[in-house]
């Protein structure tokens, strides 16, 4: 007969429920959290399903001419205005060829999405990946810093024209004129532009790799990739995301600045800059066609801010659990 | 104030009959904007249009063409012609006189050395002048006495007014430029940014591509002119840009040129500020259809050339179709206004040289349709694109970049596809399309696509040159580094004849009839250059304002010493 | 250190030819022609006569080298004898620009006023009103005025400048009539009202180059503080009784300024660039404007030279940020 031993100290600790929490799922929790970093994924979730599905529920062919329906404003004007030229089959008007401006805010999202974020992703791998090389190795920082000055003091337009003389033919034979064009904007964008992250993220290596956790899991003989990897990445997380929202607008700009200059895509390809550029003129006249696109462009910017924001608070120690 | 007023009438009627009471310098300040900078105060080192007529307010030529074409005397005491003597019969000579008393603006005489001065200047092998054009032809300039000048030409000339005539061949000053002669031109920045003129301006402060400061010239042939003081030039920007400062905030009295979309510019209008002007001259804005191959596939050394005929566009059905599609009323509508007419000719003036060629001004969706499908074009597999032989109806249509071009481009595509016709868009960069870098595959002279749109049009009234571009062998070809106008690569010896024989009449109503021949052989018997749009020039003025009266066939400043202030 | 600097610059002039020599080359291949602003009316012969007066004719490499001998040793002699009244520089052929045929520094000099009052006046200002929101938007994370903050300069980075520029100009320049919408580059400030005409013109561009620059750096100020603000040396700070002015100000804010200081080297060279679409859309006609106007003009000299002036700054500005760093947390050695 053994008497049950009363339980005493720890031991009277509840059972945990369940196994121990992963960290992703504590990530995903803390990101949760955020009211900002959901409404932007939110609004990216949105945003991409009416760039990507819209074209199948609205029938409109963005280059379709329509010239008797020109210059229709948006529906919601008839709130104000009864004798605006409106009508529901354009809800958000026509441009001054009478083109659906909704469609062509679909179909501009497409390109203009698609090229902000391969633009930026490419950038930001090629800056994180110099940044972090010429910040850690010491033998390879002279060197690829003096790069860095040289592609920084290239002129972007004469680059631009350089690369369309050789590649466009190519590209345009392999992919078609429009992949051809997006393939050559994608890389000339992304290769011009990942200087800043580079030059940023090396400044902050250079500081970090002097502290002491590094210098301990170096005496531990932690291999260089590994204390990249898990010791000093994590660390320059926010610089790079900053890098990373400002680069998504910068990218989109500069697409529209391109097809400004006549070396971006066709003219009858629209992207949101693009709409953009082509109604500054009439801003006044019809201030939708540059609200819409503008809006499109900043709030796409502001949600990608946010998620930054989310991922960034998630992903630190310090915070998660506050 | 009523005094002023009393004074800007007479100047108004100083218009009509020159009995000045205005005084020289009355009226302040007056402000011009051009969208594109003056670098340089002499046409001879620039072609821009924008330098020339910056320096058309400092240096004046011999005489100009007014608003209406006319030549009118400005330095000369008369315009020589046959009939006064001052051409001679065969055509190889003509002897201009100055007036009397003429003034530099730093008082010295204006004499027949410096005219024979301008000359050898632009003449000098390694000048690199940019109007060596208007000397084509000239063997000897020489001066017989201080005022008098004689041109002597290597072969008959019947139009002889190349030299010293219009806004591309002012007289420069001996005296200032002596040393600047050929290669040392560059070096006499000094003289280049302000030189010594007759103009009713000098250049007081020359800041290249940005602003150009100049008051009133003191040793101006009319003493009550100009009424202004000064008269800042200020450059840069963009269109639309300018048109604002004058029309809607009224910061500048002057635009020049611009080029708006019609609704854009009577929204400014509205403003009140100002008026936009307009006048046609001899700009077409044009589709030229490439005769030649332009496929990719083709080794560069027939790429685009006689060798290579193009597979679609040599047969004149097609050609016809796609003109017949065209409703260049509506393009003039949406894309130039009260600045463009709808046209039919490749030279659409003066009224002596335009042919009264009109029936492509109606469009034909059906006719084209039936015109395609006779000629053998027709959808075989059903997608929507007709086909011959295997050989697809499909086009790449290039242009340089300009918001007007692009939406001729989307109304063109959209036409062409209603008849079955494919269309590929293509705009390029205007420094890259009008450049002529063989080394670029985009140039217009290169014309590696089907058909491209631009506009182009002549200097003075004559067209002979310009309907002399399109001769055989005149062809941009690698042989000749892509140089070359006839664009088309058009040949038919028959017009080569005709040019010849215009080159040889002198008299006008024959050339005239010659002309017409000419420009309907590329228009509408052959269809090798489909006008769409005579584009006039629109500029603007404040509605202070007084004297413009805007010239195409010169610089628009041509009369700016008759300029005055309305007060409001 | 300072052997780290001199080591630095010495290897900075091998670096800035080979830069000018890739900048010359790209030009060169780049399709383009100095003939293409001239109308069509002149014809080719004619244009070809003009190219040979700009000196095309010749081979690529002596044009190199003769701009390389203009730019390094005859623009600096021309320098000193402009400085001391000397004559060492007589009858020498400088870099002479294609459109303007004038020498290409005269013109730059020209230009770096109206560049420095507006671009530099934007950036000055954008860096005084970016880190106190930087600083205090971190510090009051996801407060009200952290969240407008954050709004507004998004907005303001994802705002083109050809679309803010011109609608500063409608509404404040055509609607209401306060400001000019053309900025006069031969303005002249001497008094009290000269001045306040040349601030009325400065304030649009100003504010529209302002809000770019304010949004770009607040973001990387608020980002690094925040990263700081957490770390364990704050606590300590606190804990040992330090004021909270001083542990934010000093503290935290000098281990946060090494991305600042980074972002803020990088646009430096940018300023002395100008602001292309600001200036053309205010017709500032600076530097911007200038290397727009060679580059569709193909004025090579006059560009090859202006991007070797940014190269040198940029070489310059990025070793002082590299200097900086040393300075800001002195455990980041060179050598």
């Amino acid at each position: 007969m053994t008497d049950v031993v009363p339980r005493q100290g720890a031991l009277t600790d509840p059972v945990p429920e369940g196994p121990p929490s992963s960290q992703m799922r504590d990530i995903w929790h803390q990101f949760r959290k955020h009211r900002g970093a959901l409404f932007g994924g939110g609004f990216l979730i949105f945003i991409t399903l009416f760039v990507l599905v819209g074209p199948y529920v609205w029938p409109f062919d963005p280059q379709q001419l329509d010239i008797r329906n020109k210059d229709l404003r948006p529906i919601y004007v008839a709130l104000w205005d009864g004798d605006a030229k409106v009508a529901w089959i354009h809800p958000f008007g026509t441009d001054n060829l009478g083109r659906d401006i909704m469609a062509n805010m679909i179909s501009g999202g497409r390109a203009s999405m698609a090229v902000g974020w391969t633009a930026m992703l490419l950038s930001l791998i090629i800056g994180t990946a110099i940044g972090v090389i010429s910040g850690y190795f010491k033998a390879l920082d002279g060197f690829l810093m003096r790069f860095t000055d040289l592609v920084l003091s290239l002129p972007i337009l004469p680059l631009l024209l350089v690369a369309v003389t050789l590649f466009r033919q190519p590209l345009r034979a392999n992919f078609g004129p429009e992949t051809g064009m997006f393939i050559l904007i994608v890389t000339v964008i992304g290769l011009t532009s990942w200087m800043n992250t580079a030059r940023i993220v090396r400044g902050e290596i250079l500081a970090l790799k002097e502290r002491e956790f590094v210098l301990a899991a170096r005496s531990i003989g932690t291999k260089p990739f590994t204390i990249i990897r898990r010791h000093l990445l994590p660390n320059v997380v926010s610089p790079i995301m900053v890098s990373a929202t400002l680069g998504l607008a910068t990218a989109i700009i500069t697409e529209s600045a391109l097809s400004f200059l006549g070396v971006g895509f066709p003219s009858d390809f629209p992207t949101w800059g693009k709409i953009l550029s082509d109604s500054v003129p009439r801003m006044a006249e019809f201030p939708e066609r540059v609200m819409l696109p503008g809006l499109a462009i900043s709030l796409t910017v502001l949600s990608v801010n946010y998620l930054g924001d989310g991922l960034r608070d998630a992903l630190d120690p310090r915070i998660r659990g506050r | 104030m009523k005094l002023k007023t009393a004074l800007s009438c007479a100047v108004a009627t100083a218009m009509v009959a020159p009995a000045a009471v205005a005084e020289r310098g009355s009226d302040g300040n007056v402000n011009i904007i051009y969208w594109q900078a003056p670098s340089i105060m002499t046409p001879y080192l620039s072609g821009g249009t924008k330098d020339l007529e910056a320096a058309s307010l400092v240096i004046e030529p011999l005489g100009r063409y007014d608003q209406d074409g006319n030549l009118v005397p400005y330095l000369a005491e008369e315009i020589p012609t046959v009939e006064n003597g001052g051409v001679s019969e065969d055509l190889t000579t003509i002897t201009w006189t100055l007036k009397e008393g003429l003034l530099w603006s730093d008082g010295t005489p204006v004499t027949s050395a410096d005219v024979v001065f301008t000359a050898e200047y632009c003449m000098h092998p390694e000048g690199g002048c940019a109007q060596l054009a208007k000397f084509t032809g000239v063997e000897t300039v020489e001066a017989v006495d201080d005022l008098t000048v004689k041109v002597t030409f290597n072969q008959p000339t019947p139009n002889p007014y190349g030299p010293f005539m219009g806004g591309q061949s002012p007289i420069i000053q001996a005296a200032q430029f002596a040393d600047c002669l050929g290669a040392r031109a560059p070096e006499c920045t000094e003289a280049n940014f302000s030189p010594i003129g007759t103009g009713p301006f000098v250049v007081t402060d020359f800041r290249p591509n940005d602003v150009i400061q100049m008051e009133a010239n003191q040793n101006y042939r009319d003493p009550a002119k100009p009424a202004f003081a000064t008269l800042t030039f200020k450059g840069g920007g963009d269109a639309t840009a300018a048109g604002r400062a004058v029309l809607e905030t009224g910061e500048f009295d002057y635009a020049w040129n611009l080029q708006l979309a019609p609704d854009v510019l009577a929204q400014m209008a509205e403003g009140g500020k100002g008026t936009p002007i307009s006048a046609f001259g001899t700009l077409v804005e044009r589709i030229e259809m490439n005769l030649t191959n332009p496929s990719p596939d083709l080794p560069p050394e027939t790429r685009s050339t006689v060798a290579e005929p193009h597979p679609i566009l040599s047969d004149l059905n097609v050609r016809k179709a796609l003109s017949m599609a065209i409703d260049r009323e509506l393009l003039v509508e949406i894309g130039y206004g009260q600045a463009g007419r709808p046209t039919c000719n490749l030279v659409p003036a003066p009224a002596n040289y335009a042919s009264d060629n009109t029936d492509c001004l109606v469009q034909d969706l059906d006719g084209a349709r039936a015109l395609l499908e006779e000629a053998g074009w027709t959808d075989t597999d059903g997608d929507g694109i007709r086909d011959k032989d295997g050989m697809k109806l499909s086009l790449l249509y290039q242009t340089s970049t300009n918001a007007v071009r692009q939406d001729f481009q989307a109304l063109i595509k959209d036409w062409w596809q209603q008849i079955g016709v494919e269309t590929e868009l293509r705009n390029i960069d205007a420094s890259v399309f009008f450049g002529g870098d063989p080394g670029s595959p985009d140039t217009f002279q290169k014309f590696y696509a089907d058909v491209e749109m631009y506009a182009n049009n002549f200097d003075g009234t004559d067209p002979q040159s310009y309907l002399s571009m399109y001769r055989c062998g005149n062809e941009p070809k690698p042989s000749s580094q892509w140089q070359g106008e006839n664009i088309n690569r058009f040949c038919d010896p028959a017009y080569d004849e005709l040019l010849d024989e215009l080159a040889r009449t002198g008299e006008l109503e024959k050339r005239g009839e010659i002309a017409k021949r000419l420009n309907d052989m590329l228009t509408k018997d052959t269809y090798t250059i489909v006008p769409l749009v005579d584009r006039g020039r629109v500029s603007a003025h404040s509605n202070t304002l007084g004297g413009v009266v805007l010239n195409t066939w010169d610089s628009e400043l041509w009369n700016a010493a008759d300029w005055y202030r309305i007060d409001g | 250190m300072f052997t780290y600097t001199l080591r630095r610059l010495a290897i900075s002039v091998p670096t800035l030819i080979l830069i000018s020599l890739v900048i010359f080359l790209l030009l060169e291949l780049a399709p383009g022609d100095p003939m293409a602003q001239v109308p069509l009316t002149v014809p080719p012969d004619v244009k070809e006569r003009m190219r040979e007066a700009l000196g095309l004719g010749e081979p690529m490499h002596i044009r190199y080298f003769k701009w390389l001998q203009q730019f390094f040793i005859i623009e600096p002699m021309h320098l000193i004898d402009h400085w001391f009244g000397t004559t060492f520089a007589e009858g020498s052929q400088r870099v002479i620009s294609w459109q303007t045929r004038s020498p290409v520094m005269d013109i730059v000099v020209q230009r770096m006023p109206q560049t420095l009052w507006v671009v530099g006046m934007s950036y000055v200002v954008g860096i005084l009103i970016a880190l106190p929101i930087g600083i205090y938007s971190a510090y009051k994370q996801y407060s009200v005025f952290d969240q407008a903050g954050t709004l507004v300069s998004m907005i303001g980075f994802s705002v083109p400048p050809f679309f803010s520029g011109v609608l500063v100009i409608v509404i404040f320049s055509v609607n209401l009539g306060w400001f000019p919408s053309i900025y006069d580059t031969t303005h002249v400030v001497n008094d009290w009202d000269s001045f306040n005409i040349q601030l009325q013109q400065m304030i649009l561009p100003v504010m529209v180059l302002a809000l770019q620059t304010t949004a770009q750096i607040s973001r990387f100020m608020r980002a690094s503080m925040l990263d700081n603000l957490g770390q364990d040396y704050v606590r300590t700070a606190r804990a040992k009784g330090l004021k909270e002015g001083a542990v934010v100000m000093v503290h935290v804010l000098r281990n946060s300024m090494i991305p600042v200081v980074t972002v803020i080297a990088l646009g430096i060279p940018a300023i002395f660039g100008g602001a292309i679409i600001t200036e053309q859309v205010f017709k500032v006609n600076g530097i911007g404007q200038l290397l727009i106007t060679a580059l569709f003009a193909n004025d090579l000299p006059m560009v090859q030279t202006l991007t070797f002036i940014f190269a040198i700054l940029i070489v310059v500005f990025n070793l002082i940020a590299d200097v900086l760093y040393g300075i800001l947390d002195p455990r980041i050695r060179y050598d």
